[in-house]
């Protein structure tokens, strides 16, 4: 009864949320704590809402990527053995219409990072009266795979290629494409021959080509390959570069299902996101939204590299607790859970998660975008206790330093400039007063670039600050101690004054 | 004010002395040509690089790059220009002035943007390279495998720092950003092929095997690429024939070593016995795959 009368716990936390800073760690507790109980409760209310469901455990059966360990051959014989091109005629031939329908049932979102719900995507091809325009229509497959973690894509395409071919062939049909373009990041070089081996058997079998599958579609699948550059795997520089002109991304609008490769209209697709479609349809758009929580459905490869005891790629159902997908598939953290420092969840450009966040963290995309990092290409880097992590984001720095491909000046200069002062706040040689100056800087990028690479050099060094912000401050003290002061801003010796190295105005 | 204040004398002077013809070439400046990824983008004329040395595709890599224009509209015949460069690297051993120039006349493109694309991807070497380019990954997955103890082996077993080629021509060591293989970190690209799960060990018994089977088969004058430790010249990418590729089972069922000229070579892939990407300490999912059945598909008759 007295219950009934009082605020819903939510406006109240919301409440002291605004009043107190202080005691807004302790709402933030107790908020999370209400907020799976229902919002009303009486003395004898029957708790009927759905038992709790914990996610993870998927079963070999409900598996779409079978060959990831190498099980059987590459070529088309075993690939039909276990399940590609099955149907592949009749998925066609139920039109475009259809297949949008079932991806769009399935709540499958893009694997490629952003997850974006991909049956809406493709669906922008089919705007109104594309049937006049006479102009190709093109698929681009984004096997770029290029941000630190990620190893999926290249499984599917050294191991499963004709999932990655027949994936084309029915994305290409939902959204009307003539042909398709994978473009490979020039590194695999194994992987793009054997998905071109795979190309020229399901070419030699007419599955694609001239009336592919007997449907009376024609459709063509080419291999591109990058040449070593990161920024290739955003859609428009990737977009560029098949152009043949160095991979600096466009502006948008127009978008590409407008205006893309050679000037049509042409959607860019994930690697895994094409792959799992033809088993989409042919088990159904429930099937897999059955997976996952809701708005987050489906299974996912996941790449865990970095302090576990066994790296490696593996399928699983999102939402899985990241707990659970370590202990199970690489036999816990090195030196078990509690010598877990830090885990970067999706791949370098996602901000870094400490040990007490990731102890009941859910791997998908809006669980971690809650906790203020993101699912990206759920590429889990593992960090124990020993890892310097000044020194893993340092590097990552460095990365994004070396491949901004030095046309927007935010993200030119922005990413030499951090990796600068990451460098010197490596050692130490810096103020803690320039780590609020590193984080304005990143905040002055993030978004005022093209394209997202200034998010992507931005967010780990915030990640950074955000949960290991003493490290930091640690190092500086500790450079100062042994140099017989902090160091002045910009890295000066902390006697530069006296030696007359400062002779700026004022100074 | 300054300019009225000042005695006309003084600035018609000034510009006297603007007027007197400058020359057009400015001094050399000779910079030792660095060869980290990111070199310098400028070309200077070396006697091994430049303009007057003719270049010329074989007949049979003129058939395959008719292949792979054909594969873009017509009128975007310059979209072929980044597999073109790289089959001129691979029979020239690296992307010289003159490849460039070649590419472009082929492809009816402007010189310069051959150029651009040139320098733009970190693939090209503009610069010649060894037989063998070692190319270790470093970036943090990698690094929190100790990438830097596979980095030390290679400084200590080839004696060289990254951006630099052995006096013999045959390695050259390079420092780059993810390969893309970082369940298997820490991991080594050798033209073509991925070696992984490195150790100091590992990888110090990896170089010097491929040092002795280049010593005694005399590969030293050849080129990357052409006969490549992957197999035929790397141009199983565009023809989709190469028998030194593995995919799929032949992946799992490889032998840990090859034989060159007596040597034994390890092969592409794991070094650590690993297969591929699995865990190390047996399966965990996939332990039994079963031929696909109608049982999984879809029950409600839509298809």
């Amino acid at each position: 009864m007295l219950s009934r009368h009082a605020p819903a716990p939510q406006t109240l936390s919301a409440v002291s949320h605004r009043l107190a800073p202080c005691v807004s760690a302790a709402s933030r507790l107790s908020t999370t704590a209400t907020v799976s109980r229902p919002q009303q409760r009486n003395l004898a209310t029957v708790n009927d809402s759905a038992p709790k469901r914990t996610y993870g455990g998927l079963k070999d059966q409900d598996r779409i990527f079978t060959n990831l360990y190498g099980h059987h051959g590459a070529d088309l014989k075993s690939a039909m053995k276990y399940g590609d091109w099955h149907k592949t005629k009749e998925i066609i031939l139920k039109g475009h219409d259809w297949i949008i329908s079932e991806i769009k049932a399935s709540g499958l979102r893009g694997r490629g990072g952003a997850g974006f719900p991909s049956g809406m995507k493709w669906s922008f091809m089919n705007t109104k009266g594309w049937e006049k325009d006479p102009k190709p229509r093109y698929l681009v497959v984004n096997a770029d795979e290029g941000e630190p973690g990620t190893c999926k894509d290249r499984e599917i395409m050294r191991k499963d290629p004709h999932k990655l071919i027949e994936g084309c062939l029915v994305a290409g049909r939902a959204m009307n494409a003539t042909a398709a373009y994978i473009y490979i990041r020039g590194e695999f070089y194994q992987e793009a021959t054997v998905v071109q081996q795979a190309i020229n058997e399901a070419y030699a079998a007419g599955l694609i080509g001239k009336n592919a599958c007997g449907s009376g579609y024609d459709f063509d699948v080419f291999v591109h390959r990058g040449m070593g550059a990161y920024v290739c795997g955003e859609e428009t520089s990737l977009i560029e570069s098949l152009e043949g002109k160095p991979g600096k991304p466009r502006l948008k609008p127009p978008f590409p299902a407008a205006i893309g490769l050679f000037g049509c209209p042409s959607t860019v697709a994930n690697v895994e996101t094409v792959a799992v479609a033809p088993t989409i349809c042919r088990r159904g758009g429930s099937w897999f939204a059955g997976f996952g929580r809701e708005r987050n459905s489906g299974t996912k490869l996941f790449c865990i590299s970095g302090h576990v005891n066994n790296p490696c790629t593996v399928e699983e159902e999102m939402s899985i607790p990241l707990r659970e997908l370590i202990d199970k598939h690489c036999g816990g953290v090195r030196g078990g859970w509690d010598n877990l420092k830090a885990v970067i969840p999706g791949g370098s450009s996602t901000p870094i998660l400490p040990k007490h966040i990731c102890d009941d963290q859910l791997m998908d995309f809006d669980a971690l975008k809650d906790s203020q990092s993101g699912l990206g290409t759920a590429a889990v880097i593992v960090m124990d206790k020993s890892t310097d992590v000044v020194r893993a984001i340092t590097r990552l720095s460095k990365f994004y330093h070396h491949e901004s491909c030095g046309q927007c000046t935010p993200c030119r200069e922005g990413s030499k400039w951090t990796h600068q002062i990451m460098d010197r706040f490596y050692t130490g040689q810096a103020k803690e007063r320039e780590i609020d100056m590193l984080q304005e800087l990143t905040k002055q990028v993030e978004g005022h670039t093209i394209c997202a690479l200034g998010e992507a050099f931005a967010w780990p060094i915030q990640g950074l600050i955000r949960h290991f912000r003493h490290e930091l401050e640690d190092r500086m003290r500790e450079y100062g101690s042994k140099h017989g002061g902090e160091a002045l801003a910009g890295g000066w010796e902390h006697d530069a004054a006296k030696k007359g190295k400062l002779i700026s105005p004022g100074q | 004010m300054a300019s009225k204040l000042t005695p006309l004398v003084f600035r018609a002077s000034s510009r006297a002395l603007r007027q007197v013809p400058r020359s057009q070439w400015r001094p050399f400046s000779f910079t030792v040509p660095s060869r980290s990824s990111d070199t310098l983008f400028v070309h200077r004329n070396t006697p091994v690089n430049n303009p007057d040395i003719p270049f010329k595709f074989t007949p049979q890599n003129e058939k395959l790059i008719e292949s792979i224009i054909a594969r873009y509209p017509p009128q975007y015949k310059k979209a072929a220009v980044m597999p073109v460069l790289d089959i001129g690297q691979r029979q020239h051993g690296f992307t010289s002035i003159s490849v460039m120039n070649e590419v472009a006349r082929i492809l009816e493109m402007p010189p310069m943007r051959v150029y651009e694309v040139a320098t733009f991807y970190t693939m090209y070497n503009r610069n010649p390279v060894g037989r063998f380019h070692v190319q270790v990954c470093t970036t943090t997955p990698c690094m929190l495998c100790n990438s830097d103890s596979v980095m030390k082996a290679c400084e200590d077993i080839l004696g060289i720092h990254p951006g630099q080629t052995t006096e013999d021509g045959l390695f050259t060591l390079a420092e780059v950003e993810c390969l893309g293989a970082c369940a298997n970190a820490p991991m080594v690209q050798i033209n073509d092929d991925f070696y992984e799960d490195l150790t100091y060990d590992s990888t110090v018994s990896l170089l010097n095997a491929i040092r002795h089977a280049a010593e005694k088969t005399g590969v030293k004058g050849t080129k990357p690429g052409e006969i490549g430790l992957g197999g035929e010249g790397g141009k199983g990418v565009y023809t989709g024939e190469d028998s030194g590729v593995k995919g799929g089972d032949s992946i799992t069922k490889r032998e840990g070593t090859t034989e060159a000229a007596g040597v034994k070579i390890p092969t592409p892939g794991p070094l650590s016995g690993r297969k591929s990407c699995e865990p190390a300490a047996g399966l965990t999912s996939l332990k039994e795959v079963k031929p696909w059945s109608d049982e999984f598909m879809r029950k409600d008759g839509e298809l």
